[in-house]
């Protein structure tokens, strides 16, 4: 034994000593002497989804404590919005949540335009929202399909991928991109959907519903699934609130609260009035209410409620043009707003500031990964290593959005 | 039968009388070991270009195509090539010694394990009258193997795989070696060769699953126990990417890494072939049955009874496969509550029910 070692043994001290002597236990206490060892995982770490540190103490197999650390992927996007001009940031918002790039230009350009104060062809704000439903069936995929990854099911991961391979295609045809769309822009979109595409879309959504129930029946009902993550990481929904988290980390705790419907923007007020999708909430089915399956099965949900959107989108539909009359340089007349969208993740928020230039004074971004994270050192203590594995993944961060 | 292994009987007649017995023993030795070392080797590449295919086809892909033409048929030998020419990485502040120990160690006891092992009635390295227990015996020594390698790593996450694999063979040893005593009762030896011998009548079909209905139970639990032995999923925690990086074999790479994947496949192929030998007929088929009446027990005979154990053996290891592609993984808590709370005491039982089983058919018959 090395003198480094004895260092770091931790002293018994006469307090332990005495409640061990009570119990009767004092030459078990000491004779076995137990440290917490305290493991980095990441910020190069399979389950932590990107480059995310999370600093656990742990005893032997059991968390006793976690600590998120961010800003490994931190690219100075808020700042960059202070110095581009209001159009050139756009690309920018793709890059913070790159799995649901399409609702991130969407929710930039609603800000940008609740200062304008312009009208938006009714043809552009429904190709918005087929475009924005579709990427969160997309991302939801991704969450989905890596939470089976984390869980060890690498099956469903590649069956998942197959599908939002369908989506990404469907994107490459209207946007020519297959990640960072920059699609949906200032005043509208930026072209027409190529001929035969909605009918397209309309047949992903037929096959994408049978899929659908194959995924869940492989492995949100699995035996072994169902026992990996009930009861696991149980957020109650005082704590969701008390946190502000937002997303399906919100309603898989029985918390009724969708942006889409209770803070309508773009048509979804309309779409809400024709009762086309409803909210689906945490249940506690499996275990308690508000545990890791709860959370997944609400992301799950949500994709056969995008579907029914999309579906409501392609029958009302109609020609025209798709993008407002905008001058080539843009100025913002001076004011500011805030606007938040129902992002898969949780509530993006825009808040824009202009003094009548070509620049943004202020450009900040709240993101959902970031607002839902700091829960982990809540609810990761007391669990076990494989269960924190669960919980992060339960989580769904994206870390390009968490460090922006 | 105890007539020294068929490789000594073919180099006997050939030797120059200057060589002597021992000459000739020393020469088989050698030659035995050479063919146990090649086959591990072809078990491991054809297993890994097996799994590759069977994981990608579950998977809605193709796997390997292109090395060697026919379905990528040649990727392992390229893999392995590009093994053997990586640097040898040993971190700083990693015990070397253990830590280049280890690999070595887990393929010896694998080597030795293997020996065990006939490969057809008349071909056997050694004739074992405790042939089964060696075969456990040895592949036990494999998890020292492991936790050394945990160990050494100077690595967090190698430990904790360590200490995984340490626990979750603690736990399963029981129900893999009480399981398999349930089909010992019945057939009354430790031999291999025997047990397989015994399963011969009904046309070859006379498997000790079908003779008893507790060996058939306690194949099921024979079977749970040895996916945790040789760590495949959803026992596969030692490693378990997702949690711990790579487990125990976080710090390794190139050719050293490589003996831990060829350990790993080996021994799915030696424990299928011992699920085989005692529950599911060993040599034993309608097909080894037909040799018999056609070709006595010569070569032909010889070279069913071979490919009817490769058959077998193969298809545990594509039964292992199905169930890795499919099944998420367990929690190191379940592992230890199925193993010892469920897996031991029906274990228990099964070899309760088959002694009785056997005892009645004694008693009445």
């Amino acid at each position: 034994m090395s003198d480094q070692t004895k260092e770091h043994t931790p002293t018994i001290t006469v307090a332990d000593q005495r409640v061990a002597s009570q119990k009767g236990e004092r030459e078990f206490m000491m004779d076995v002497r137990t440290q917490d060892l305290e493991v980095n995982m990441g910020p190069q770490h399979p389950a932590t989804h990107g480059v995310m540190r999370i600093l656990i103490r742990a005893d032997g197999e059991l968390v006793t404590g976690a600590q998120p650390h961010l800003g490994y992927l931190h690219r100075c996007a808020e700042k960059i919005g202070e110095n581009v001009e209001w159009l050139q940031y756009l690309p920018y918002t793709d890059r913070y949540d790159y799995l649901a790039a399409m609702n991130n230009n969407l929710g930039y350009s609603l800000a940008v335009e609740a200062l304008l104060g312009i009208e938006i062809p009714r043809r552009a704000t429904m190709l918005r929202t087929i475009c924005a439903e579709l990427n969160r069936i997309a991302s939801h995929l991704v969450a989905f399909g890596t939470y089976g990854l984390d869980l060890g099911a690498f099956t469903p991961f590649l069956y998942c991928f197959r599908e939002r391979e369908w989506l990404l295609m469907l994107f490459e045809k209207i946007c020519g991109a297959r990640l960072t769309y920059s699609y949906l822009r200032i005043g509208g979109v930026f072209n027409d959907a190529p001929p035969g595409w909605l009918e397209e879309v309309a047949y992903f959504c037929d096959v994408f519903e049978e899929k659908w129930a194959e995924y869940r029946d492989l492995l949100m009902l699995n035996h072994i699934f169902i026992k990996r993550t009930a009861d696991i990481g149980v957020i109650t929904p005082a704590q969701a609130l008390d946190f502000g988290l937002t997303g399906p980390m919100v309603r898989g705790s029985g918390i009724d609260w969708d942006l889409r419907r209770d803070m309508p923007y773009m048509i979804y007020g309309e779409i809400c009035d024709a009762n086309v999708f409803d909210v689906p909430l945490g249940t506690g089915e499996q275990g308690q209410l508000g545990d890791c399956w709860d959370r997944v099965y609400v992301r799950v949900q949500e994709m056969m409620e995008s579907i029914k959107i999309v579906r409501w989108c392609l029958e009302n539909i109609e020609d025209g043009p798709t993008i407002a009359e905008l001058p080539k340089v843009l100025r913002v007349p001076p004011g500011e707003a805030y606007v938040g969208i129902e992002n898969p993740r949780g509530e993006l928020g825009h808040y824009v500031v202009s003094d009548g230039g070509k620049v943004a004074v202020r450009c900040r971004v709240r993101g959902p990964s970031f607002c839902n994270l700091p829960i982990l050192e809540d609810i990761m203590p007391h669990t076990f290593l494989a269960d924190s594995v669960a919980i992060i993944g339960s989580t769904d961060v994206v870390i390009g959005e968490t460090d922006r | 039968m105890n007539d020294g292994n068929a490789i000594y009987r073919f180099l006997q007649p050939l030797a120059p009388d200057f060589v002597g017995d021992w000459g000739v023993v020393v020469t088989a030795a050698m030659v035995g070991v050479g063919i146990v070392v090649a086959i591990v080797s072809v078990i491991a590449m054809v297993s890994v270009w097996l799994e590759r295919k069977v994981s990608a086809h579950i998977q809605c892909r193709y796997g390997p195509m292109y090395v060697g033409g026919w379905h990528g048929w040649a990727q392992t030998i390229a893999d392995g090539v590009k093994l053997l020419t990586k640097e040898d990485l040993i971190p700083v502040g990693a015990d070397r010694m253990l830590f280049m120990l280890s690999p070595s160690i887990l393929l010896g006891a694998l080597f030795a394990a293997m020996a065990a092992l006939p490969l057809a009635p008349a071909f056997y390295f050694g004739w074992f009258d405790l042939g089964v227990f060696m075969i456990l015996a040895f592949s036990s020594l494999t998890t020292i193997g492991v936790v050394m390698a945990g160990w050494a790593s100077n690595s967090k996450w190698s430990l904790y795989g360590a200490m995984r694999e340490a626990a979750q063979v603690v736990a399963y040893e029981i129900p893999l070696g009480v399981s398999l005593l349930a089909p010992l009762l019945v057939a009354g030896t430790f031999n291999l060769v025997e047990a397989s011998h015994d399963q011969a009548d009904f046309f070859g079909m006379g498997w000790f699953v079908f003779k008893n209905p507790f060996v058939a139970a306690a194949s099921v639990v024979f079977f749970i126990a040895v996916l945790a032995e040789t760590k495949r999923a959803p026992f596969d925690l030692p490693e378990a990417e997702s949690e711990l990086v790579a487990g125990f074999l976080t710090e390794y790479s190139g050719i050293r890494w490589s003996f831990f994947f060829m350990e790993e496949y080996a021994a799915m192929f030696l424990m299928s072939a011992v699920t085989a030998f005692f529950f599911f007929g060993g040599f034993e088929s309608p097909f080894t049955y037909l040799a018999h009446e056609a070709f006595g027990d010569g070569i032909g005979y010889q070279l069913v009874c071979f490919a009817t154990l490769a058959v077998k053996g193969f298809a545990g290891i594509f039964l292992m496969m199905w169930l890795r592609w499919t099944l998420p993984r367990l929690r190191i808590d379940q592992v230890m509550t199925m193993g010892y709370k469920y897996l031991t005491p029906i274990a228990l039982l099964c070899v309760l029910g088959a002694g009785l089983w056997e005892g009645l058919k004694y008693a009445l018959f």
